[in-house]
């Protein structure tokens, strides 16, 4: 018996990527009755499902974000331990892009599917690496897919960081960075390379560095970067480091920083006239999606001779990729957000 | 390589003049000689390779990459230099980047044909940063914010010497500048000026603020019109002459027909205009021969330049800058009727019993090609510089105009979280609809205290139209008093007016929009 076509059980639907034979969606983009969740990014991870199946930690991100949601039914997946819905199984794998973040194997009657949700291929010292996973379909984001797009070494970019600090000694460095995976990844790095003075956080940080930290995650001194007198700079915020969502910067909360030098990371910051349109000072190319080559190894690393790309730079992607002699379809499916976690 | 190009990196996101001059003088601590000396002339706009245009660099992209995926990449960064440094195919190579001055070298011995090779092999060798600087620099026009000016600025901070010191210099050395950064680093003799015509440090006038007025001594001061055209000095010696701009830019290239005339040896202080059968001429016909690197036939003949000389720095090679001022006005009209240079003339001395007497003739010489007045203490040496006491510029009051707020930005720095350059205009009716509407006429940032900016910021953010990344378009509901010195026409303008040197006098909180000005009133302004 043959296996049956992907597209013959997976379907696009306005909710999102919909799997009829176990009548589940994965990463639905509104509240539906029963969704599997690659991992905690608010546009993955909605609130509302009756049902939700995903990593424990993803689950804890959710919880975080929403509430406990008493009325959801919630299951807890294992990396690489099999769930049953309906007549299709489902196997998580480690996704590298945020704590929990998690790859969706879908395998109905012999077809295998992979959707990958948002993935990274760098070592990333707060989350477990992706697991390239062999599937006839490999569903992948394209956040990044034109070639231009090519992420740095981020050590390279925190050395950039941490001489700017050295040489801008009265003023503060604050860094855009988004409340999952990025902050703590920033502060992580900052570890990695030294830096074990206190980091500043604003407020909408800081419950998820705790939840990082319950997860093992060491993060060091962390302090709350909370206002002095009501619209005077601290000064105690010189030649210091503090993170806040990219929003909170522009905003009145930024007064409270001396003489600023505006940070961001994000993938965004390769291209000069983005950066400079956010009044960023110091871009830093830091990035929790797979850039341009990472896209390209990743579909021949699982080998799949179909690719679906689900939103991004869509058609540059299926230009690459139907040019190695896979074939490749764009859903340009809305609904994701191209700039949390980019 | 390196250093240029993460200095390069970090001035284009830098908005801050400090910040800009910390981080170039921390780049001239970190680049060894002679790179830094031709990073130093590529900032101030001294270097030109002819060799390499834009069709080059995007040749070399399309032997490397497929071009669609090209045309898309250009589609999405918008820039040739950018893009192709981004997509550049990179390869493990160890070699070691090129120097700034074997990239100056190599390119300017080079053959037209041999270039595009010489070119891709360092595209091969270098980062994203790095191609992006190469090409940025061979490709001309750096475009990051720094002007000649600055980057001497930030030499004097370098090596803790004065800007006026380096200015005097500027002009009489060639890239890579070694002996100036050997003198600069104490490890060489000063560089001499024998035989150049250099740039000397220009002498400039301190705003009179009214409440100055009733106290200064009259008698002690000289009075003379302040043309309203642009600083300049004219440096001739050893056969070569030269037009320099009150900071030091060369801009003689514009005028060949202030300088083709020149037959004697010194240095003179005038004011730049447009001059037809003996009259000056507004501003706005000077400002279509600035900014120019040449100059048309047809420029020349209808824009004709012309010199009004205010003072004498040398006289042939002797420096007259100690002497008062008032002996320096007697050499200066001795020298004009001894060497009668063609399209220059010297600035009258305007005659005056007393203050009220000035300050009638200041306010009466509007709709004249004048600012106001110039007062110059009689005994006043030629200081670089703006010293205290020595020369008034006394303006004539600002017209003012009462306009509505249209749009908002974010500001930059310690500004970076307030809306603080606003966009404003006056009304008129539409020549579409008839209706009326409000058609922006100037754009300013200042005029305004800390505290107008919270209250400014506040409604701006409560008051919000639309938003487009920095900017806020806001609703017509709020009047800003703003003075300017003159209004001219510019096509470039949807008003087809634009404002000098427009500033916020006052926010007219009180004021209903319905009220502030028409673009009419505006107009009947146009000197
Ligand atoms: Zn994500
Ligand atoms: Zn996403």
């Amino acid at each position: 018996m043959t296996a049956p076509k992907p597209e013959s059980w997976i379907e696009v639907r306005p909710t999102g990527l919909y799997v009829r034979p176990g009548d589940f969606h994965v990463d639905p983009t509104r509240a539906v009755g029963r969704a599997v969740i690659t991992h905690g990014h608010a546009d993955h991870a909605r609130a509302g499902h009756a049902a939700v199946a995903a990593t424990a930690e993803t689950l804890a991100i959710m919880a975080v974000r929403y509430g406990a949601e008493p009325e959801q039914a919630k299951q807890a997946l294992l990396p690489g331990a099999m769930l049953s819905i309906g007549d299709v199984s489902v196997t998580l794998y480690p996704a590298g892009h945020v704590l929990g973040s998690a790859q969706v194997l879908l395998e109905h009657k012999g077809s295998r599917v992979v959707v990958s949700g948002d993935y990274k291929r760098r070592q990333d010292p707060t989350c477990a690496p992706f697991e390239p996973v062999p599937c006839d379909v490999f569903v992948t984001e394209a956040t990044f897919g034109l070639p231009v797009f090519r992420h740095p070494d981020d050590r390279d970019e925190i050395a950039k960081l941490l001489n700017s600090v050295r040489m801008f000694p009265d003023r503060c460095h604050v860094i855009g960075a988004y409340a999952l995976g990025k902050a703590q990844r920033m502060i992580a790095l900052l570890r990695e390379a030294g830096w074990d003075r206190p980091i500043y956080l604003h407020g909408a940080l800081q419950n998820l560095c705790d939840l990082y930290r319950a997860h093992g995650v060491d993060l060091g001194d962390l302090r709350p970067a909370t206002a002095g007198q009501k619209g005077v700079p601290r000064d105690d915020f010189k030649g210091e480091i503090v993170l806040a969502p990219p929003s909170a910067i522009a905003d009145r909360w930024g007064r409270r920083l001396p003489d600023p030098v505006v940070c961001m990371a994000s993938g965004w910051m390769r291209v000069r006239q983005r950066a400079k349109q956010r009044g960023v000072e110091l871009p830093l190319i830091i990035s929790d999606h797979a850039d341009w080559d990472e896209l390209l190894q990743t579909v021949e690393d699982v080998d799949a001779p179909e690719v679906w790309i689900t939103h991004g730079r869509e058609e540059a992607l299926v230009h690459a990729i139907t040019a190695t002699g896979r074939r490749a379809r764009a859903l340009s499916m809305v609904g994701y957000d191209e700039e949390e976690g980019a | 390589m390196k250093p240029f190009a993460a200095l390069l990196d970090r001035l284009i996101y830098t908005p801050s003049r400090n910040a800009k001059v910390a981080l170039i003088a921390e780049y001239f601590r970190q680049a060894p000689d002679p790179d830094r000396g031709w990073g130093l002339a590529a900032l101030t706009g001294g270097l030109d390779f002819k060799g390499v245009k834009a069709g080059t660099v995007r040749g070399l992209a399309m032997e490397r990459v497929d071009p669609t995926l090209f045309a898309w990449s250009y589609d999405f960064v918008g820039d040739l230099a950018e893009t192709t440094a981004l997509i550049w195919p990179e390869r493990l190579s160890n070699r070691a980047w090129p120097g700034l001055s074997e990239v100056v070298d190599r390119l300017s011995g080079a053959q037209r044909s041999e270039a595009p090779e010489i070119v891709a092999d360092w595209l091969d060798t270098l980062d994203a940063t790095g191609r992006w600087a190469l090409l940025k620099l061979i490709t001309g026009g750096l475009r990051v914010g720094v002007s000649a000016r600055l980057a001497k600025v930030a030499l004097a901070a370098y090596a803790d010497a004065e800007p006026a010191e380096i200015e005097e210099l500027w002009h009489g050395l060639e890239p890579p500048y070694t002996e100036l950064f050997a003198w600069l680093d104490g490890d060489g003799p000063r560089p001499s000026l024998e035989d150049k015509p250099v740039f000397r440090p220009a002498m400039l006038a301190h705003p009179l603020e009214e409440g100055e007025i009733a106290g200064l001594d009259a008698a002690a001061y000289v009075a003379e019109w302040k043309w309203d055209g642009i600083r300049v000095q004219i440096s001739s010696r050893g056969g070569e002459t030269r037009l320099y701009s009150r900071t030091g830019d060369d801009i003689g290239r514009a005028f060949p027909d202030v300088l083709d005339h020149v037959t004697f040896e010194g240095v003179l202080d005038g004011e730049l205009l447009v001059v037809i059968e003996g009259e000056v001429r507004p501003f706005n016909e000077l400002q279509q021969r600035l900014n120019r690197k040449t100059v048309t036939g047809a420029m020349l003949k209808k824009y004709p330049a012309f010199v009004r000389l205010y003072d004498i720095l040398f006289d042939g090679r002797e420096d007259l800058r100690a002497l008062a001022f008032s002996e320096r006005r007697n050499r200066l009209e001795g020298f004009y009727a001894r060497a009668a240079p063609r399209r220059m003339d010297v600035s009258q001395v305007v005659e005056f019993r007393d203050l009220a007497e000035l300050e009638a003739l200041r306010v009466s010489s509007r709709g004249t090609a004048t600012e106001g007045l110039m007062l110059k203490r009689q005994d006043s040496p030629y200081v670089a510089g703006r010293p205290k006491g020595l020369w008034y510029k006394w303006k004539r009051g600002p017209l003012t105009l009462d306009t509505v707020l249209m749009y908002a930005q974010r500001g930059h720095g310690k500004r970076s979280s307030f809306y603080s350059d606003f966009t404003f205009g006056a009304w008129r009716s539409s020549p579409e609809t008839g209706e009326d509407e409000v058609v922006p006429v100037g754009k300013a940032y200042f005029g305004f205290t800390d505290e107008d900016l919270k209250h400014l910021d506040k409604w701006v953010r409560d008051h919000t139209l639309h938003r487009y990344g920095p900017v806020r378009e806001v609703e017509r509901g709020l009047v800003l008093e703003v003075a300017f010195d003159s209004v001219h026409r510019s096509p470039r303008h949807k008003s087809g007016v634009a404002m000098r040197f427009p500033r916020i006098a006052r926010i007219r909180w009180d004021k209903p929009p319905g009220e502030a000005d028409r673009l009419e009133t505006l107009e009947r302004l146009i000197e």
